[in-house]
């Protein structure tokens, strides 16, 4: 903070005291009350005239609506809901879509990008120009464009049913979207899915022994390849001892539609596709950037001591180009799972549309549209909590 | 004495694998045994899609005709968009009037382009954008020199598309600079008002604004009081783009060395001057090219409206393709707004990296 300048210390010319508008502590408290007070009576203000207009068009406020009967059908859903449930049930089953395709859409985002992103350092000319003119065009066009064409394309380009495109054994494409044959429902699949968290369990712990070991003696465990070839041995292992069923649940046309197998809607298709391309051509851009800002001293000086390419990508190349990766990259997930709000315009019930359903049939605008930004506000407070943490984990320690 | 070189001496010339067309071939296509299988996969891939692709588009394709046409044939119907362009660009701004919106794109074009010179960049060129932003305005609105007056609810179109962006940006950077200030301010109640508006902001959607602004905010306004649609989206795209500029002009705060604040200190300057004659003329000059990215992002946020039902250039595509007529051409006309958007993007994208490099006077 700064003060008047005391030039005539201890002398008695000095004033007396300094009036309190020249005086940069007080005046700070003279700013900050006064701002506090305005933001204070426009809030009173806002809130006094919906206090008016919500008991003149008689709109009961609070959560209360929650419990009622939604009466609308929600197409697709990954729990239990028929129209006769509850808005609170309703609005569940939107926050798990929009967790759904935003969890796929971040999976499929960080490889699509991760290989564009390399592949627009590779020196092979046309694999780069390809990566680039990728990056180009899609940066540059509004996403929600994108979500409408790729919706319009299923609509137009794509089949009926009856004539659906086949392209493998099991798979159908039509316009009632991705038909594809899976495994009927046995015991032997949560048995797998429990030897896969065994073997990530044992995994952790191999790793953390390796660590030790490699303090200890100096020599290396390879403790990701050990887990990745458990995590492919347990559940086989699981899968044989169930006796290996290999049931399918094949899809069969049925009058106008197929029935069996799952059907990934074209609503979810489009919205997946239209925000992978999207995002992940930012994602490019941030691993190039990422890579590119390890220095070739440090590729050389790995080389010199004579670690192998691998161990020069996994010891050297990643832990300095991730710390530079992951902060803009977590941006992005993120604004993957914003954009993902977008959905309503093509017709995928995901939170925001189905609070919007909400609002229309309960005028209830104030908690729909507070609702909305609680959840999303939950997504981003819980990204920056760990960004921070991550960040304070891999800052580089300085001298 | 050493014989002199004779000047007959024959030099070998480079081996003809490693010049012209073949040199670059095998540096750039196949300097490597994975490498030359990648090249050969992708111009198989790319043989697979590019013919049909171009048959499509260019040979099967009508480019201006009616829809019955259309329907005769198997490629690309083109004529969606010539048959429709006058509501596609103007939506429902009355015919007749429609040069006043054109004239207006133009000025707002010419402007940049004016703007684009760093020669320009002076206090002049702030007065020439306000003027032409006045006149744009009250071309588009009229009600004067005999021009009649169209309500904002009939801006539509490509005009619409821009007005939002061009005069959201513009009404968001000084609130997205003062909110940077506040957040940089040692006074903590202005600073955590001035965060928590900031993290909300970028917290949440876009769309969560746009709802509150087309269903919420009327329940904020006294009885009587009504806002027009158009303006109230344009509000909430001005609020969510400060927060933006906010951050990335708080970037521009944090990179000013201490020395700055220092010396402009020890000359005596208030806190006013010391932000308005010292630091924010190099913090903003800093954060150009991100505010350009910025002003991308705008352009191409604004076609989220469509989801209030603003007639955007995206919707009165949308409508045009919602008649019987010409339902089914989707892609062609969606390809059309692509290509026009991306003219748009790619132009200040481009420019944004030119600037960066050409301000880029580290070392």
């Amino acid at each position: 903070m700064r003060r008047e300048p005391d030039i005539t210390a201890g002398s008695e010319l000095r004033p007396s005291a300094a009036p309190f508008w020249r005086d940069p502590e007080k005046r700070a408290i003279v700013f900050q009350v006064v701002a506090l007070l305005l933001v204070g009576l426009a809030c009173y203000y806002l809130f006094s005239n919906t206090q008016a207009n919500l008991q003149r068009q008689s709109i009961a406020t609070g959560f209360g609506f929650l419990d009622k009967e939604a009466g609308f059908e929600i197409g697709e859903s990954l729990v239990q809901y028929s129209a006769a449930d509850s808005y609170a049930r309703a609005l569940l089953v939107g926050a798990l879509n929009t967790v759904k395709v935003s969890f796929i859409g971040i999976v499929f985002t960080v490889i699509l990008g991760t290989f564009v992103g390399i592949a627009r350092l590779s020196s092979n000319w046309l694999v780069a120009r390809l990566a680039g003119g990728y990056i180009e065009l899609m940066q540059n066009i509004p996403v929600l464009l994108q979500l409408f064409f790729w919706y319009a394309l299923f609509y137009e380009f794509f089949p009926a049913p009856r004539q659906a495109l086949n392209p493998f054994n099991g798979v159908f494409l039509c316009n009632r979207g991705l038909i594809f044959a899976v495994p009927e429902p046995s015991p032997a699949h949560a048995a797998m899915g429990w030897a896969l968290v065994a073997a990530l369990a044992l995994g952790w712990g191999l790793n953390r022994w390796g660590r030790q070991r490699q303090a200890r003696t100096g020599q290396m465990f390879p403790a990701v390849r050990v887990t990745m070839v458990l995590s492919l041995l347990l559940p086989l292992l699981a899968w044989l001892a169930y006796g290996a069923p290999t049931a399918m649940d094949v899809p069969q046309l049925t009058g106008f539609n197929f029935t069996g197998g799952v059907t990934v809607s074209p609503e979810f298709t489009a919205l997946l596709l239209g925000l992978v391309l999207y995002t992940a051509a930012f994602v490019a851009e941030i691993v190039r950037a990422g890579i590119q800002s390890v220095g070739r001293g440090q590729v050389e000086a790995a080389m010199s001591i004579g670690l192998r390419p691998g161990q020069v990508l996994h010891l050297v190349i990643l832990p300095q180009a991730l710390r530079v990766i992951i902060p803009p990259l977590t941006n992005q997930l993120l604004s993957l799972t914003k954009n993902s709000s977008l959905a309503i315009a093509i017709g995928y019930a995901d939170f925001v549309a189905v609070t919007n359903t909400t609002i229309n049939q309960t005028g209830q605008a104030i908690e729909g549209v507070a609702l909305i930004m609680i959840v999303y506000l939950l997504f981003s407070l819980s990204t920056s909590v760990f960004m921070n943490w991550y960040n304070k984990k891999t800052a580089m320690v300085e001298r | 004495m050493t014989t002199p070189p004779s000047a007959t001496r024959e030099y070998l010339k480079p081996p003809i694998t490693e010049v012209g067309v073949i040199g670059w071939l095998r540096g750039n296509l196949f300097n490597s045994w994975y490498n030359s299988i990648l090249t050969i996969v992708f111009i198989l891939v790319l043989m697979q899609l590019v013919p049909p692709l171009f048959k499509w588009a260019f040979v099967d394709s009508l480019w201006n005709s009616s829809s019955e046409a259309c329907r005769e044939i198997d490629g690309a119907c083109w004529s969606v968009i010539p048959q429709n362009i006058n509501f596609i660009i103007f939506g429902f701004f009355p015919e007749g009037q429609q040069w006043r919106p054109t004239l207006a794109m133009l000025l707002m074009v010419a402007l940049l382009f004016y703007s684009k010179n760093r020669s320009a960049w002076k206090k002049s060129l702030g007065w020439y954008w306000l003027v032409g932003l006045v006149v744009m305005g009250g071309l588009m609105r009229g009600g004067f020199f005999g021009m009649t007056l169209v309500e904002t609810a009939q801006w539509s179109g490509l005009p619409l598309t821009f007005m939002l962006s061009l005069f959201g940006i513009v009404g968001a950077y000084p609130l997205g600079v003062v909110l940077a200030l506040g957040r940089r301010s040692k006074m903590p109640a202005i600073k955590t008002l001035c965060v928590v508006y900031i993290e909300l902001i970028r917290g949440v959607p876009l769309i969560s604004l746009l709802f509150m602004s087309s269903v919420m905010f009327p329940l904020f306004l006294p009885e009587g009081v009504t806002i027009d649609k158009v303006l109230r989206a344009q509000v909430a795209i001005i609020l969510f783009t400060a927060a933006y500029i906010a951050e990335v002009v708080r970037g521009g705060l944090q990179a000013m060395p201490r020395g700055q604040y220092e010396a402009a200190d020890s000359l005596g300057l208030n806190y006013n001057q010391t932000m308005r004659l010292v630091i924010l003329p190099q913090a903003l000059k800093i954060v150009i090219p991100p505010t350009v990215s910025q002003m991308l992002s705008a352009l191409k946020d604004t076609s989220l409206v469509v989801i209030i039902a603003l007639y955007d250039v995206l919707k009165t595509t949308k409508a045009t393709l919602a008649n019987p007529k010409w339902t089914g051409y989707s892609t062609e006309a969606y390809i059309f707004l692509a290509v026009l958007y991306f003219i748009c993007c790619y132009a200040l994208s481009s420019y944004s990296r030119k600037l960066e490099k050409d301000l880029h006077t580290g070392h």
